[in-house]
């Protein structure tokens, strides 16, 4: 018994490591939290307590009949509701920050299944429930999932994103310390919700370099590319000429006019719609019921690649978004310095 | 309320049959009695409020397959129940006047006026549900819809408005209800002037399921009909 | 020092009250007296606790292994259960259903609620959803979380889903129809002069919660039915292979459910007022604050929902406005711990067990209120969304709130129901047992949940096993604290002393007729004309 009472203790973590550039800000805002929790708690126990013990019931003594105190009553509002704004501020804010991945962030898709991620890279390589990422690179995760609501979480960066089934989600965060973290499925969707971990790997430049490798299938938008052939989109999507589709080459982040008047923006989102269900948005100028409807004929890992190769077709496209090997092999500093905030 | 007045002049005999035994006074029990209603169909909204507000959002999201399947809603059978129901309030009123002025035939004569109103709106909702069966638009029954490209989204509209309106009908069999155990005590001579609170609530409660037609028709059927 | 008066030598007679008025099963399963279908709820939703509390009882031995120890499925069944049988069947029907049921018409000075008949539909329509809630139980649960979220709920869970829906579905009906019953008595049965100034807090709370209860549960009832749609016919109103959307599922749900966690603490405020001031022998300072408080946290209720989903990609202002909403709604429940707390000052307090539980209840609703605003704050929900984080501080709120609040309002007013004494000791000891086992039990979930432990997870990563393993620890203390009071109180039926009509000298006016009451309440109708908390004469008017 002992001895498992040393393993237990020894494991005992009781704060989880800070290892993004947003957790240091969040646990600030988390400490000043509980530290006016704490305020306010020792507030109301000391209270209760020795006014119990003061005006404890003696013999003879009668309580005094108090109806109230109108200033009392607007300062105990008032006060703690501009101490609850400053949190709200906080954290809002921290929250804005957090809806806007820089320009330059890396981008890996995830894809969240009953009962394992599965995460490709712009370089064509995939893994399970594990996320290799550079340190101080700004990574964006585009999330999908394939049946059910999951949520994607890594505590040690305070990241967290609901994966909903029918569109992508995102979060994005800057790993600021190597080390091995634990991602979680935190949203339950079924039997072995609880085996939907991993680990995220936050190296160094070096280590990220000798790591990235590709895959043995090419990047994304190659695999994307043999996709897009295998499934005769190239019959109509023809890239260079405007057969009885709409063109391809330049689309990804233009606006777009639908026949029914709207105008949209062809992201990523667009683009998985215009994969798995055509009608929904017909462009201007093109007939609905024409494009087959691939759902269920292709899943969302290969819609994330269709789309990578898609998005290699724009000239705009980031190099960090195309399947061009994210990191140069070089130990020498960075030329440009991060855009995140210096590691804690 | 001018039935404070009319509860002025009591006959106590007939107050005591009717008044239960935790009321003080048969104008509070009425009181109380309207109340309950009143939050009862307060309640309601709520309820049908939940299938608006899907309704509102997929046709927000789905403007194209709206209008699409408007094309199938038929507003010549829906403004006839509209008809239909507006008639069914205006005797359902008069039944409640009758019964306010201990008039025993005329309210036995329009409990059964709305009664007939009732069912034929549940009749002409037959005929209408029944056309949907045959052209294959109800979700879940083998649902086959002639635009391959409005097909999933047509399945949810077409799914609200059987829920909405089939809702509606099931409110409208459980006022016939209502109206038959009303038509058996008015038969009975229970109603007077001193003591017509079921009758009145029985009357909000029809009022209301009118109300809430009121709102579905022009929202189902009328709004961006096309032929 | 104790204030009970021991059974006095004049109540040697048995006297015709409400339990012995009639025997047999039929006076009982029909009748229409408040106070008897009080008592047949105090019943089931009793039995309703050790079943969700038997439950967390096995899912906390499960925890003390990293691995597990039951099977995954069963682990999510266990707790998807629990989560089913304590909201819908225990909290929510809680303290309404049994002591305001017993206790309003009381209060206001009425022989009865406005339909009693309606109240013992009420109470059938609660056994007739329990009966499809156990069935499904019994037959293997149902394993989507209390929560039924699409899509798992509708298209992939294989468990019993339609019967414990539909179970929660009816359940609802009893809900709001005890709620419209409360509002119309309140509004209607008050007896002359009593104004709604000099209603006690309790009826004030119970009021603000029929309201929620009028009001959301409707939205409840239609989300289960078109889940029920759903996953019979497949309509596809949720399924997003057919261009449904699974958030919608989530705005109808929680849009009833935020309501519904004010349903499950409103109450127990009520009780905590009374206690307070009973037990100080004082009017509850600042009543007029505390009275339309309860009213601002019903209306502020209806429009926080939406904190429930910061993770799920709601735009981003409409996150802001739920957030700045959320902490404005924690500001009634802060007055209302100030007020009760400054009830103390100059009063004259007595340590019995319901004054215990009430100084339980403040310390620990504020905890749980406090955590509630780490988690209206955009940034630390999303840090703690999922986690146990979340789990520690409803529990916080429900546990250490609401149900301590309704154990002390049982010991307050047990004499009154029964018309018996519970002893005293063996009281006090169960209240402590019960706030160390819980404190034990949830407060490291709380350090479990920033560090990121999942909820719903059957099997955890070994670093958190310290804490999972007190966790369990803190669970078995605090069940075995709410045994104590099941064993005593059934024992004073037969067995405890018999009490006066009024043995803690408390004013209102279920504390001026017999214990227990005569079926009818009062001979006649009262006249009031006194306020609320009689104590004594105001003395002090400050400022």
């Amino acid at each position: 018994m002992p001895a498992s009472l040393t393993l237990l203790l020894a494991d005992l973590q009781l704060f989880p490591p800070a290892a993004s550039a947003q957790a240091g800000p969040i646990d600030a805002l988390y400490w000043f939290e509980v530290i006016v929790s704490a305020i306010m708690t020792a507030g109301i126990f000391i209270a209760v307590i020795f006014l119990a013990w003061k005006y404890r019931r003696r013999a003879n003594v009668r309580a005094t009949q108090i109806e109230g105190s109108t200033f009392l009553e607007l300062s105990w509002s008032i006060l703690p509701f501009l101490v609850m704004l400053v949190m709200f501020w906080w954290g809002a804010k921290l929250f804005f920050a957090a809806q806007n991945p820089p320009k330059d962030a890396m981008e890996v898709f995830v894809t969240g299944k009953q009962w394992m991620w599965k995460v490709q890279y712009p370089d064509g390589t995939r893994e399970i429930n594990a996320l290799h990422v550079p340190v101080g690179q700004p990574v964006k995760l585009t999330l999908a999932s394939e049946d059910v609501i999951h949520s994607f979480s890594v505590p040690a960066f305070r990241v967290r994103h609901d994966v909903v089934p029918g569109h992508y989600d995102s979060l994005w965060f800057t790993a600021t310390k190597p080390g091995r973290y634990r991602l979680y499925c935190t949203e339950y969707c079924g039997n072995q919700h609880a085996s939907m971990g991993g680990w995220v790997d936050v190296m160094d430049d070096r280590e990220y370099a000798n790591w990235a490798g590709g895959g043995s299938h090419g990047s994304l938008a190659e695999q994307g590319q043999k996709l897009f052939e295998q499934n005769g989109c190239s019959t109509c999507h023809q890239l260079d000429q405007q057969g009885r589709c709409p063109i391809l080459r330049g689309v990804y982040n233009k606006p777009v006019q639908l026949d029914d008047g709207r105008t949209v923006t062809a992201d990523d989102s667009y683009l998985r719609e215009s994969i798995l269900d055509p009608n929904a948005k017909v462009v201007s100028g093109f007939q609905p019921n024409i494009m087959p409807n691939f759902k269920g004929q292709l899943s969302e890992e290969q819609v994330i690649q269709l789309i990578a190769y898609v998005k290699s077709l724009s000239p705009a496209t980031p190099a960090s978004q195309q399947g061009v090997q994210q990191r140069p092999v070089v130990i020498a500093p960075r030329a440009k310095a991060p855009a995140a905030r210096p590691p804690q | 309320m001018a039935d404070a007045l009319i509860h002025e002049a009591h006959e106590p005999d007939i107050e005591a049959t009717h008044l239960r035994h935790h009321f003080a006074t048969s104008a509070q029990q009425m009181d109380a009695s309207m109340l309950g209603m009143w939050t009862f169909l307060i309640t309601e909204v709520l309820f049908f409020g939940g299938m608006f507000a899907a309704y509102a959002v997929y046709r927000n999201m789905y403007p194209g397959a709206f209008a699409s399947t408007s094309k199938f809603m038929d507003v010549i059978l829906g403004g006839t129940n509209t008809a239909v129901l507006i008639c069914s309030s205006l005797t359902m009123v008069l039944a409640v006047r009758a019964a306010q002025l201990s008039k025993r035939r005329d309210l036995i004569l329009f409990t059964i006026l709305t009664m007939i109103f009732g069912t034929a709106f549940l009749v002409i909702k037959a005929f209408e549900y029944h056309s949907k069966w045959v052209e294959h638009l109800i979700p879940g029954f083998d649902f086959q819809y002639d635009e391959p490209r409005y097909q999933h989204n047509a399945q949810i509209l077409f799914f609200l408005y059987f829920c909405m309106t089939g809702m509606h009908a099931l409110h409208m069999i459980v006022g016939l209800g209502l109206l038959t155990y009303l038509l058996v005590q008015s038969v009975r001579r229970v109603f007077n002037a001193n003591y017509f609170a079921p009758v009145e609530m029985i009357g909000l409660y029809w009022h209301f399921v009118d109300v809430v037609w009121i709102f579905l028709f022009p929202l189902l059927y009328l709004i961006g009909h096309r032929r | 020092m104790a204030t009970i008066a021991h059974g006095t030598p004049e109540i040697a007679a048995e006297e015709v009250n409400y339990l012995n008025v009639e025997h047999g099963w039929k006076s009982w399963l029909l009748t229409t007296d408040h106070k008897r279908i009080a008592f047949l709820y105090l019943i089931s939703i009793t039995a309703m606790f050790f079943v969700g509390g038997a439950m967390a009882v096995l899912f906390r031995i499960n925890l003390l292994q990293p691995e597990g120890i039951f099977s995954a499925e069963t682990y999510n069944r266990l707790f998807s259960m629990h989560g089913i049988v304590m909201v819908f069947f225990f909290l929510v029907p809680s303290i309404p259903a049994t002591l305001a049921n017993f206790l309003i018409p009381i209060m206001v000075g009425a022989k009865d609620l406005a339909f009693p008949r309606v109240n013992l539909l009420s109470w059938y329509l609660y056994i007739f959803g329990a009966i499809f809630t156990l069935y499904a139980v019994i037959r293997g649960g149902v394993d989507t979380g209390w929560t039924f979220y699409a899509p798992y709920s509708s298209t992939y869970s294989n468990s019993y889903v339609l019967s414990a829906a539909m179970g929660v579905f009816i359940a609802g009906f009893s809900s709001i129809l005890t709620g419209l019953n409360f509002i119309v008595t309140v509004h209607k049965m008050r007896a002359p002069g009593m104004t709604w100034g000099r209603l006690p807090l309790f009826v004030w709370a119970n009021y603000a919660t029929g309201l929620i209860q009028v009001l959301g549960t409707p939205v409840l009832a239609i989300t289960l039915l078109l889940l029920f749609f759903e996953r019979v016919a497949h309509v596809g109103i949720f399924d997003p292979n057919i261009g449904g959307d699974p958030i919608l599922f989530q705005h109808l749900f929680w849009f009833y459910s935020h309501p519904a966690v004010y349903i499950m603490i409103l109450p127990g405020m009520g009780v905590i007022s009374e206690i307070v001031a009973c037990f100080s022998r004082k009017r509850v300072f600042g009543y007029n604050f505390v009275a339309f408080s309860s009213m601002g946290i019903a209306v502020l209720s209806f429009v926080v929902w939406g904190h429930h989903m910061f993770v799920t990609g709601e735009a981003m202002y409409t996150s802001v406005a739920f957030s700045f909403l959320s902490f404005m709604v924690a500001v009634p429940s802060a007055i209302k711990v100030f007020n009760w707390t400054a009830t103390m000052y100059k009063g004259s307090v007595s340590f019995d067990t319901p004054m215990l539980y009430c100084f339980g209840f403040i310390g620990l609703f504020t905890i749980g209120g406090l955590t509630g605003l780490f988690l209206a704050a955009l940034a630390t929900d999303v840090a703690t969304h999922g986690t146990y984080f979340i789990v520690a501080h409803f529990h916080y709120v429900m546990v250490g709130g609401m149900v301590m609040a309704f154990l002390g309002g049982l010991h307050f007013w047990w004499p009154k129901i029964t018309g018996r004494l519970y002893p005293e000791a063996w009281a006090k000891f169960a209240a402590l047992i019960i706030f160390i086992g819980f404190n034990l039990t949830f407060f490291p979930q709380f350090i479990l949940g920033y560090l990121g432990m999942p909820r719903r997870y059957h099997a955890y990563p070994p670093e958190f096993q310290a804490l999972n393993v007190l966790s369990t620890a803190g669970a078995s203390i605090l069940g075995i604290g709410y045994l104590i009071p099941m064993i005593y109180f059934v024992w004073s039926l037969k067995a405890g002393p018999k009490a006066g009509p009024n043995p803690w000298g408390a004013t209102g006016l279920e504390w001026e007729i017999q214990s227990p009451p005569t079926t009818f309440n009062f001979d006649e109708t009262p006249t009031v004309t006194k306020e609320a908390y009689d104590y004594g004469p105001v003395e002090e008017i400050v400022g």
